[in-house]
């Protein structure tokens, strides 16, 4: 029943909906809502558009060269391609990294994901929550934020400062930075550069808990419906440190069933292609990952901050984990599989970043200078980290004259996929109400798409509102009804 | 003004009679743009970027013999117009993308551009289809930088006498370095990773291979001190 609504039986008589591009969104998406005569909905798509053409340029090129320009990939996160990469380059030279290396790729890694938390949270997500998801647009987005709960924004918007400030300091600049190199990292910290750190860390914490306060918050106001929206069972998968400890950085493979049994654990991603395999589709550019045992229609799967804070046993920092039980015990348990429990999981490791970030702080390894290990060179490399959106595969293999020949990427988004089209496909049947294109449909769906990702085509797009159109369709391809909205407001078609 | 003076945008500077107007100006602190010239050979001349106007007539600096009261113009705007056209002209004719070029910092092209104020590639890009040369152990060639400077052919002539690198080809896209050998790969000459043409390219062609961002970016010779320092005090 899982593809109930992905291919109707006869789409010839269906009407279609079509939303593109999704609002707020950083990327390119299109959902179409396909119609029967009852106006029921038939078949829900979420179309992305992936840059898989990146896989070939990078085909031919060096391969200490791949981590600097994979960086190009995403715009949110760039410097999760940064350290996949890396990762797989180390493979490649056989290399062990350093003490000093690995803990200061780790730094990066944090504050990454807390300016992408942050980012994802205040200024994409809030302004749904705290206003309501069919709330005047007008006002809803992080200027309304800052109107209306000044504080919050502010916070917001210093979390991610404080994010962008450590990959500039670990990476050597803000955006684009070459601080993770094949086989460790070109420079550490000074004295001065770890003190400008630490003297905000502790704020960062404090904001951190406050902020997985406010959607807790919101989730005990609007229990029902926060658990109810776009709710679906799915597996689960990602990375876990060997003592089963959420580990952002570096593990081993578990995957959960939808009951939360394991299915597999602490699996070298080295071979992930034995456990995972992608499946295409023909109308979407974008693949299908599944566990192979499963099949395709079973073996489907989540990823993302909602998975990882309920995979792991535990967090390894004391305030997150405090955060994780309360999460998981949450109306028995069940927030862990409502699709706006990502925001709640996302604010939870947000602050296990800015504790883990405020214990790296006081290691003086990050200040060491030994910063490059090798080892035997290999031919096939594997990199593996988990995102701010979920877990991310870097696979190349290089030939003897030290060119890539050929480069397999599998983004957060992609693992998500079937997931996403699973939970706008709740949304419709909830909030569809079969005659007419709302802006509250839409806004319920954007919602949806938000939870798991700000920016579904992995590209670099400007901040902010993007034009939204939304049409309705009948089976000749007749426009009955269409709906516009971008920063000056929402206008109706014919 | 003494004898052996020329006048570059108004100052005076000495030079020793055999001088060329590019060398007087540098030992005189005086930065005049360039990518094709380099102390150590023989000028070049091919890329225009060092053409001054002497009593009113264009002429390229790096060539051009010093003479006792000519009056140069340098850094005038009509001048530096003409130098923004020839930088875009070349980053369109190759395939240069910065933020991901282990030259990034260290690279007299992007340095120039930076120096001139030269905001956009303007043009269309041509994006040739030029090879990558990983053959060598030690070395990797990317043509897709080259700006046909030709100082690794004088440098490997020169200074190793070996002529791995060949000018060859015709015609705007057909022009481009050749390596001498059989097979036309680095790998199959005597080339080493020592010889003074392994680090003489202006730009990012020919690199060692395996360190690309050892030094990290913020640390580099460009990001200490723009090009119109960094290239009259090397
Ligand atoms: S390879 Fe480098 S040194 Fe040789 S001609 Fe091209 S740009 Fe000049
Ligand atoms: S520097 Fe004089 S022509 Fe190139």
């Amino acid at each position: 029943m899982a593809f109930e609504l992905e291919t109707a039986s006869h789409p010839e008589t269906l009407k279609r909906v079509a939303i593109e591009p999704v609002s707020r969104v950083e990327g390119h998406g299109k959902v179409t809502l396909l119609l029967d005569d009852d106006n029921k909905v038939h078949q829900v798509r979420l179309h992305i558009v992936e840059f898989r053409g990146f896989e070939r340029f990078i085909q031919g090129r060096p391969y200490w060269e791949v981590p600097v320009m994979v960086q190009r990939l995403c715009g949110i996160c760039p410097v999760s391609h940064h350290l996949a990469a890396s990762k797989a380059m180390d493979m490649i030279l056989g290399a062990k990294l350093t003490p000093t290396a690995e803990k200061l790729r780790r730094l990066m890694h944090y504050g990454q994901i807390l300016q992408s938390h942050a980012l994802h949270f205040f200024h994409l997500s809030s302004p749904d929550l705290l206003f309501g998801f069919g709330s005047d647009m007008a006002t809803r987005n992080i200027v309304g934020v800052a109107a209306a709960v000044p504080e919050v924004a502010k916070k917001g918007v210093l979390l991610r400062k404080y994010g962008q400030e450590i990959i500039r300091l670990t990476a050597g600049k803000r955006v684009h930075g070459t601080g993770a190199v094949p086989g460790g990292v070109n420079k550490s910290l000074s004295v001065e550069e770890r003190d400008l750190l630490l003297k905000d860390i502790y704020q960062m914490v404090a904001w951190s808990r406050e902020a997985v306060g406010i959607i807790k918050g919101l989730f005990e106001k609007n229990l029902a419906e926060y658990n109810a929206f776009g709710r679906f069972d799915a597996h689960s998968m990602g990375l876990v440190r060997a003592d089963g400890a959420m580990d952002l950085y570096h593990g081993g493979l578990r995957a959960r069933d939808k009951s939360g049994e394991i299915i597999f654990d602490h699996f070298d991603y080295g071979h992930y292609w034995e456990k995972i395999s992608e499946d295409v589709k023909p109308w979407s550019y974008m693949k299908f990952p599944f566990m192979k045992h499963l099949g395709p229609d079973e073996g489907w799967y989540r990823v993302g901050p909602l998975t990882r804070v309920a995979n792991c046993d535990f967090i390894p920092t004391p305030l997150a984990d405090h955060e994780r039980k309360e999460f998981l015990a949450y109306d028995a348990g069940r927030p862990a599989g409502a699709t706006l429990g990502y925001h709640w999981a996302r604010m939870i490791e947000m602050l296990h970043a800015a504790e883990s970030i405020k214990d790296l702080l006081h290691d003086e390894d990050i200040l060491g200078t030994d910063l490059m290990a090798k080892g035997e060179r290999q031919e096939r490399g594997v990199g593996v980290i988990e995102a701010p959106r979920g877990t991310l595969i870097h696979h190349y293999r290089v030939n003897e004259d030290d060119l890539v020949i050929r480069a397999n990427l599998i983004v957060s988004t992609t693992h998500n996929n079937q997931a996403m089209n699973e939970s706008i496909r709740q949304v419709a049947r909830q909030y569809f109400d079969g005659r007419e294109v709302t802006e509250g449909l839409l806004n319920h769906i954007e919602v949806a798409i938000r939870c798991f990702d700000p920016c579904l085509s992995c590209a670099t797009h400007a901040l902010g509102q993007m034009p939204l159109e939304v049409t309705l369709e009948d089976a000749a391809g007749n426009t009955i009804d269409s709906l516009y909205k971008d920063a000056h407001g929402v206008s109706r078609g014919k | 003004m003494s004898e052996n003076t020329f006048l570059l945008d108004g100052e005076a500077i000495p030079f020793v009679p055999g001088q060329t107007v590019m060398q007087a100006a540098k030992a005189a602190g005086k930065y005049i743009p360039h990518l094709c010239w380099h102390p150590e050979f023989k000028p070049h001349g091919s890329c225009k970027l060092c053409t001054v106007k002497a009593n009113g007539r264009f002429v390229s600096s790096c060539t051009m013999e010093a003479a006792a009261g000519v009056t140069i113009e340098n850094r005038t705007p009509e001048l530096d117009d003409k130098r923004r056209t020839l930088l875009q002209l070349l980053f369109v004719e190759g395939n240069h993308f910065c933020p991901s070029c282990e030259k990034s910092g260290n690279c007299l092209l992007q340095a120039t551009a930076y120096d001139l104020g030269m905001m956009s590639p303007h043009f269309d890009h041509f994006f040739p289809d030029r090879p990558v040369d990983a053959s060598h152990p030690d070395i990797l060639l990317d043509f897709n930088r080259c700006i046909l400077c030709s100082l690794c052919v004088q440098a490997s002539e020169q200074a190793d006498k070996k002529n791995v690198f060949v000018m060859g080809g015709r015609g705007m896209r057909g022009r481009r370095i050749i390596i001498n050998s059989e097979s036309g790969k680095l790998g199959d000459t005597d080339f080493a990773a020592s010889d003074r043409a392994a680090s003489i390219c202006p730009v990012g062609v020919i690199l060692k291979k395996r360190v690309g961002f050892a030094v990290p970016i913020g640390e580099r010779k460009y990001d200490q001190a723009p090009a119109s320092v960094v290239e009259v005090t090397k």
